[in-house]
């Protein structure tokens, strides 16, 4: 009995510290919304929790006045585009290290794991002096959708997931004659979807939400995305602009979050994968 | 589970041809297949890793303002970064600030990932995705957000405090308050992502361990301090390994919500080799800054894994 009423205090602990652990956590969000519709005043006056006067007027400056939606638009096919070629290319690497061998694989597999401990920061400088002086890309997408588009981790999670497609399976599209890259596009790459759903959304996520690199490459604000407009309201003391910040922050959350609630499920599976077994 | 031995991934035909011709170019020919497949990785790899930082280490031998000609200067890019106490100040900072905040957040995910464990509570699901959302905002939207609730004068925390009866804090405007702010940005940040692996980890326990531990008569805490957190250690390693390096990697959190101030006592190494090249045009300097970078966290990772390994001895 005594062990049943400790385990009820438990519970009753382990209830009330992850209520205000997830207050915590969603107050950020919360503060982000209603500053939103606050005037810019208003958010520093700080007399009510609630906007008095509940106004749209900063999300409509951000859009006549920043060009919001180009910037949002600039986000979006980064992203994308980043998205849908790197999964190509990590699905076809991972694809070849599980289920060929060849000479050289295990170097070759090893070096690649190595790569992933190497910091950006350690190249950011060449590689920048790369871009405006080799390829001319500053200002333009491909600096944020190239240098990136095969990367290690993404070819060892995809690895890891392909060591479990089944090899009659291969060995009976290539006695029908397929070719191997037909294999891969018809029998490998439909049976390894959710693996590549999981890679897809971590890969969105971290386009979608990348700061330093593009601060390198992207100056004019044309070319700008969401983040780094942000970032360009950003003022002298007392002049930043907050207001239009937080109508922009609440803008830049939105997608992030309708893909979360959709798909949990994968982004979860693709943050876990490598810190069990790896 | 385990992968059929590889004679099945070597097509039928292709062995056959095998037979009658050798030579390196024809193994090339036989192996066409994987090796294009892998080399999309290689040859970025090449060109946009391995390229940059041998061109990096050429670099730091001069001094360059990013246009018109390079001026060798020998170690002189060295020498002055032995004694530029800002780029040290720096990486003190990082060390400050990860043992300000991993040790705290990897004890809550712990925590929070034992509690969210099982059928222990209910909405499980609900709990798991309020801590996890942070880490899908961009840390550019947190910063600024965090930036306004901290402000010592007009920021909400320090309302509340007030009201609550409490002197308010200088968040952002002394030296240590100000780490503490980037740590507290950080934890939220970080802490559903490090609960989702500690999650991930616990579920590898068999649950009779823990049911026997009860039989025997151990309570709840018990449980926990003398079963799952030794089970957990390879994956508690994982995620503190993560860490380190996510650490020194800093920049966006404290470029958004302090500035790197006050006083530089929140800058990081990246944000030291970021202005170094685009506000002061150093770029020799910078890439010297950044060999110095990689190898500081090559020795603390060597020193993390031995200190680890004589932990299994």
């Amino acid at each position: 009995m005594r062990a049943r009423h400790g385990d009820l205090l438990v519970k009753g602990v382990a209830y009330a510290a992850l209520t205000v652990l997830c207050a915590f956590m969603l107050f950020p969000f919360v503060w982000m919304l209603v500053s939103s519709f606050k005037p810019f005043p208003e958010i520093f006056a700080g007399r009510t929790f609630l906007p008095q006067e509940p106004t749209l007027a900063n999300y409509v400056a951000l859009f006549e006045r920043y060009d919001a939606l180009r910037k949002f638009w600039n986000s979006f096919y980064i992203a994308g585009s980043a998205t849908v070629l790197s999964v190509f290319l990590c699905a076809l690497g991972g694809y070849a290290f599980a289920k060929f061998t060849f000479p050289g694989r295990n170097v070759m597999f090893a070096i690649m794991l190595a790569s992933m401990t190497i910091p950006f920061a350690v190249m950011m400088v060449p590689l920048f002096v790369m871009m405006r002086n080799v390829f001319g890309w500053i200002d333009t997408p491909w600096p944020l959708i190239i240098p990136g588009a095969a990367n290690a981790f993404g070819i060892f999670f995809m690895r890891q997931y392909m060591l479990s497609v089944s090899d009659d399976m291969l060995d009976a599209a290539r006695i029908d004659g397929a070719s191997e890259f037909g294999i891969f596009l018809r029998v490998v790459l439909p049976t390894a979807l959710p693996g590549l759903a999981s890679l897809a959304i971590i890969f969105f996520m971290a386009s979608w939400n990348n700061f330093l690199w593009p601060l390198a490459v992207l100056r004019s604000p044309p070319m700008h995305t969401v983040p780094i407009m942000l970032n360009s309201l950003q003022g002298p003391p007392g002049r930043t602009a907050f207001d239009l910040l937080m109508a922009g922050s609440v803008l830049s959350v939105i997608p992030m979050l309708i893909v979360f609630f959709f798909l949990q499920r994968y982004l979860i599976a693709g943050i876990t994968a490598g810190s069990v077994k790896g | 589970m385990t992968p059929a031995p590889s004679t099945t991934s070597t097509p039928a035909t292709l062995r056959v041809a095998g037979a009658r011709r050798r030579g390196p170019l024809h193994a090339l020919w036989r192996y066409r297949w994987p090796l294009l497949f892998v080399s999309p990785f290689f040859i970025l790899f090449a060109v946009f890793s391995v390229y940059p930082i041998l061109y990096s280490l050429y670099l730091s031998f001069h001094e360059w303002r990013g246009i018109g000609a390079m001026r060798p200067v020998g170690t002189a890019n060295y020498e002055r970064l032995l004694g530029d106490r800002i780029f040290w100040n720096s990486m003190l900072n990082s060390l400050i600030l990860f043992f300000i905040y991993v040790p705290l957040m990897t004890f809550l995910a712990i925590v929070i990932a034992t509690m969210l464990h099982g059928n222990f509570l209910k909405l499980q699901g609900l709990w798991r995705a309020l801590v996890f959302m942070p880490h899908l905002t961009s840390m550019v939207a947190a910063g600024f957000t965090f930036r306004l609730i901290l402000d010592t004068h007009t920021g909400f925390a320090n309302r509340a405090l007030t009201w609550l009866g409490v002197s308010p804090v200088p968040w952002l405007d002394d030296m240590w308050w100000a780490r503490i702010s980037v740590g507290l940005l950080m934890i939220w940040a970080w802490l559903g992502y490090n609960t989702i692996i500690m999650l991930a980890g616990l579920q590898t326990i068999p649950t009779e361990v823990n049911e026997a531990a009860r039989v025997d008569g151990a309570n709840t805490v018990q449980v926990f301090t003398r079963i799952t957190v030794p089970l957990l250690r390879p994956v508690i390693l994982f995620a503190v390994t993560l860490s380190i390096i996510g650490t020194f990697q800093l920049f966006t959190e404290p470029y958004i919500l302090t500035g790197g101030g006050p006083m530089r006592a929140t800058e990081t190494p990246v944000m030291q080799i970021f202005s170094s090249t685009f506000a002061n045009l150093r770029f020799g300097y910078a890439a010297s800054m950044s060999y110095a970078y990689f190898l500081t966290i090559v020795v603390l990772a060597i020193l993390q894994f031995r200190l680890v390994s004589r932990g299994d001895r």
